[in-house]
């Protein structure tokens, strides 16, 4: 019998754990993770956290991460409206910090990635496009993103530091949108992240921006408020500035934090 | 001017087969029951329905060949079209439904117009040239359509039951002006009708049609005379017979034999009129030959007359008076017997 | 003669059917911040893309009926082997999303498209990011509509009337225009109302083929969109004059038109 009531004992702890472990205590050990968690992410990000959440998913059996990629301004307004999320991973503080301080986040936001510009061009880069200033060579085709999305701006800083004058073509709502006009061949040239251009492996053909003129985008993360799933969210983004995450998120181009 | 139009047609389970001649000079009237093919012989005159077999000329001109393939289009044949409803555009004011066929032909406007307004004047309706069709009646319409088809100056001039959209009190007078207005115009005429009265007033000849197919032809007077066929002996209120004729005696198909005073041989039409029928409680005796036994099928009062319908050897309406209905105390159903004296059987050729 | 009363159920449905519509309308109208609406009314942001969805929408409209009235009229009065397949394709950017819509005008108009690609090899004209390109996108979506309902119009109008222009001399191009197209004018100008309506507020195709560029391609729509991210109360303002100017062109479709479509 006393052999019985230890069993059950150590059965009940186990549950007790498991509840335990979900509602974010931060002593829960790894396997007491469950639930759904929403992370909202900016499109930049989509190759690196689709793998960053499949790996996090391997690890803990009983958690699905969902993931909603666009322009991080879209993500912004999308959460200040009411959308159900967890984790907002930003593509630059300015977004951030609006989110944090009209009051949706929890805790403070942490970086976890940097990323810099690149030039993303057809594969053999027809157009023989070798730096900044041919972006505004006649018969190039070039676009970029909208200002308020935060490659956008980054290009337009960029454009400046080079001195280079150019009016694009078109102002696109998200680097996705970017690249896959330069696979189509609607457009020759645009200003995307290194890991975009990595992204789009043989697709596209990248070309390096100096030092001088780039512009290093940092990306902070943090968990929204009224998460419906702070612990697991806590726990994915803890996941992410592991040693684990980072070396993932090396492989798709970034840098660390 | 003359019209000489083969037409036929397979339209639906309708096969029209007919042979049609006319000239200036008179009015036919095409009469027929419902469905028989007249409209769509218009129609085919007209150009607006192909022909499966045959011909129209007007005028020595080929407006249709089924043979050759020759077609000219309705455009460009010179036929003025009245329809049942009249059609008038809605959208167009009474001058301007007036004045299509001249502007479709190119007339100038105002050219166009004032020959409008001469017509609308011609049909007494000066005044409603700025009206739309719907704000005008029945009536009024049709004189409106009546203009409009005779503007532009057609060779011919086809109208599809010109009066049966009227009601019975406006009918009379509005046939009375669509005489006067034919009778003005020098051109084909061709009136299709279902209404005898319509026929016999307003044309000088009758062509009947049953069944997509010609029956027969004659003035008005001719027609009701000798009828040859059921439907224009109903028109006309007689019976008919048909069957072989030999020195006064007329087979039927059935084997009955009528004894007729006329000394025709051949086929034979045989009319009767129904008050030459007489009704009898009891077979009657003497001299008439034609008696027979039937029951009644039916009787319908008509003001001063009955007209008794008896089913026997043969099928004949009997007219009589009220009093002699009476008389005869028939209930539905109940025997009789029917005689006519072969003196009253009008015998002609099939 | 009495009016009619609805049945209680009817009309309770009805009402949240109003509802449905009215709510959303009345959010956008309440949270509307009126002080700065003359500020954002006159801003030579919204004025351009004012001026542009007005000129895209009302090319597309002209477009439209261009091509869409002698389709409809194909539709409607010639037989031929494949007619309801090539009417069913021909209607398809109707349940298309708009985006499936601009990716296939992109591969059909695009430089490297099927068109496209021998415009810019022959003559050096792309359609991508050029008002053109938007007016192609807008067309593309919003001419079924138009299609639609002029087809039904010629399918329900009385063909006698064209029998008996045709006695009266006038050749197949009169009787279209002087008969036919006056006759179907109701639904004509209710088809090009749709079209039109359609048109002002495409957003997917648009952007993804004609790209968005202020004054060039930046419409309405995705002025409003890109607004929302930064200044969601001037987005609300842009959605209102949108929402008043489709208003105020319903409205003046009265019952005459809608009733006898």
């Amino acid at each position: 019998m006393f052999r019985h009531t230890s069993l059950v004992t150590a059965a009940a702890a186990l549950v007790i754990s498991a509840c335990g472990g979900a509602s974010g205590s931060a002593g829960a050990s790894p396997t007491a993770l469950s639930g759904t968690i929403n992370v909202f992410a900016a499109a930049s990000l989509t190759a690196a956290f689709n793998a960053l959440g499949h790996s996090f998913q391997q690890e803990h059996g009983g958690v699905t991460v969902k993931f909603n990629y666009a322009g991080t301004p879209t993500l912004v307004t999308q959460i200040e409206q009411g959308a159900q999320a967890d984790v907002f991973a930003s593509a630059d503080a300015t977004n951030m910090d609006k989110l944090k301080g009209d009051g949706f986040t929890t805790g403070d936001p942490k970086v976890f990635a940097h990323n810099v510009l690149e030039i993303v061009v057809a594969p053999g880069n027809p157009k023989n496009i070798n730096g900044l200033a041919d972006l505004a060579k006649p018969g190039v085709v070039y676009i970029t993103e909208a200002p308020t999305v935060p490659a956008g701006r980054y290009s337009l800083q960029a454009l400046a530091k080079a001195g280079v004058r150019v009016t694009p073509k078109s102002l696109e709502t998200d680097v996705k949108s970017v690249i896959s006009k330069i696979e189509l061949g609607e457009a020759d040239a645009g200003i995307v992240y290194t890991t975009d251009v990595k992204a789009a492996g043989s697709k596209v053909a990248g070309v390096p921006i100096p030092d001088s003129d780039n512009v290093v985008a940092t990306y902070p993360v943090v968990v929204v408020k009224g998460a419906p799933n702070a612990g697991t969210a806590a726990a994915f983004i803890a996941y992410v500035l592991s040693a684990g995450g980072q070396q993932t998120l090396g492989t798709y181009g970034f840098q660390h934090a | 001017m003359s019209l000489d139009a083969t037409v036929q047609v397979v339209v639906g389970t309708l096969e029209l087969d007919v042979h049609l001649k006319t000239e200036e000079g008179e009015v036919v009237a095409l009469l027929g029951p419902n469905g028989a093919g007249k409209t769509t012989l218009l129609q085919a005159i007209a150009g607006l329905v192909p022909l499966s077999a045959g011909r129209v000329e007007l005028d020595d001109k080929v407006l249709e060949d089924a043979a050759t393939g020759q077609y000219v289009p309705t455009e460009r044949r010179s036929i003025g079209f009245v329809f049942q409803d009249y059609l008038l555009f809605p959208h167009l004011s009474v001058a301007d439904n007036v004045a299509f066929g001249l502007r479709a032909r190119g007339t100038a406007k105002s050219v166009a117009r004032s020959r409008a307004l001469e017509w609308l004047e011609r049909v007494g309706l000066t005044g409603y040239a700025a009206s739309k069709p719907a704000e005008l009646s029945g009536g009024q319409r049709q004189r409106v359509a009546l203009a409009r088809a005779l503007a532009p100056g057609p060779r011919a001039l086809l109208l599809d039951e010109p009066l049966a959209a009227l009601d019975v009190t406006t009918r009379a007078a509005v046939r009375r002006d669509l005489k006067t207005h034919l009778a003005s115009y020098r051109g084909i005429r061709l009136v299709v009708t279902h209404d005898p009265l319509e026929a016999a007033v307003l044309a000088d000849r009758l062509i009947v049609i049953e069944h997509g197919r010609h029956v027969q032809t004659g003035t008005p007077i001719e027609v009701a005379e000798h009828p040859k066929s059921r439907y224009v002996a109903d028109l006309v209120g007689v019976n008919l017979l048909r069957g072989e004729a030999d020195h006064g005696s007329v087979r039927l198909s059935d084997g009955t034999l009528v004894s007729a005073a006329d000394a025709v041989t051949g086929e034979v039409f045989a009319v009767i009129h129904p008050r030459a029928v007489a009704l009898h409680r009891a077979r009657p005796e003497g001299s008439p030959r034609n008696v027979w036994s039937g029951h009644v099928n039916g009787v319908e009062l008509y003001g001063d007359r009955a007209r008794v319908r008896v089913e026997g050897r043969l099928h004949l309406v009997a007219e009589v008076t009220p009093a002699g209905l009476a008389e005869l105390r028939l209930g539905d159903g109940g025997e009789v017997w029917m005689s006519f004296k072969a003196t009253e059987v009008a015998v002609y050729a099939a | 003669m009495r009016r009619e009363r609805a049945p209680l159920a009817i009309g309770a449905l009805a009402v949240a059917g109003v509802l449905f519509f009215l709510v959303p309308l009345l959010g956008l109208v309440l949270r509307t911040p009126w002080s700065d609406a003359p500020r954002a009314l006159t801003s030579p942001d919204t004025l351009e893309a004012l001026r542009l969805s007005l000129i895209a929408s009302l090319s597309s409209t002209g477009l439209s009926i261009l091509l869409g009235v002698p389709l409809a009229w194909v539709y409607a009065r010639i037989e031929f082997p494949g007619r309801n397949l090539l009417r069913a394709l021909t209607t398809l950017p109707m349940v298309l999303p708009p985006v499936v819509g601009g990716i296939a005008l992109l591969l059909a108009f695009g430089r490297r498209g099927l068109v496209g690609g021998w415009l810019d090899a022959t003559f050096g004209v792309t359609l991508p990011f050029t008002t053109l390109g938007v007016v192609f996108a807008e067309t593309f979506v919003a001419m079924p509509f138009l299609v639609l309902t002029v087809e039904a119009g010629l399918r329900s109008m009385d063909r006698r009337f064209e029998h008996a222009a045709r006695t009266l001399g006038a050749g197949r191009w009169t009787v279209l225009t002087r008969v036919t197209l006056p006759l179907i004018a109701p639904s004509l100008f209710a088809g090009a109302v749709l079209c039109w309506a359609r048109a002002l507020g495409e957003f997917g195709a648009t952007i993804t083929f004609a790209g968005n560029f202020p004054g060039v391609t930046q419409t309405m729509p995705l002025a409003v969109y890109l607004l929302l991210e930064t200044n969601p109360e001037g987005s609300f303002v842009l959605s209102l004059i949108l929402l008043a100017v489709s208003l105020l062109v319903l409205v003046s479709l009265r019952d005459r038109w809608l009733g006898s479509a």
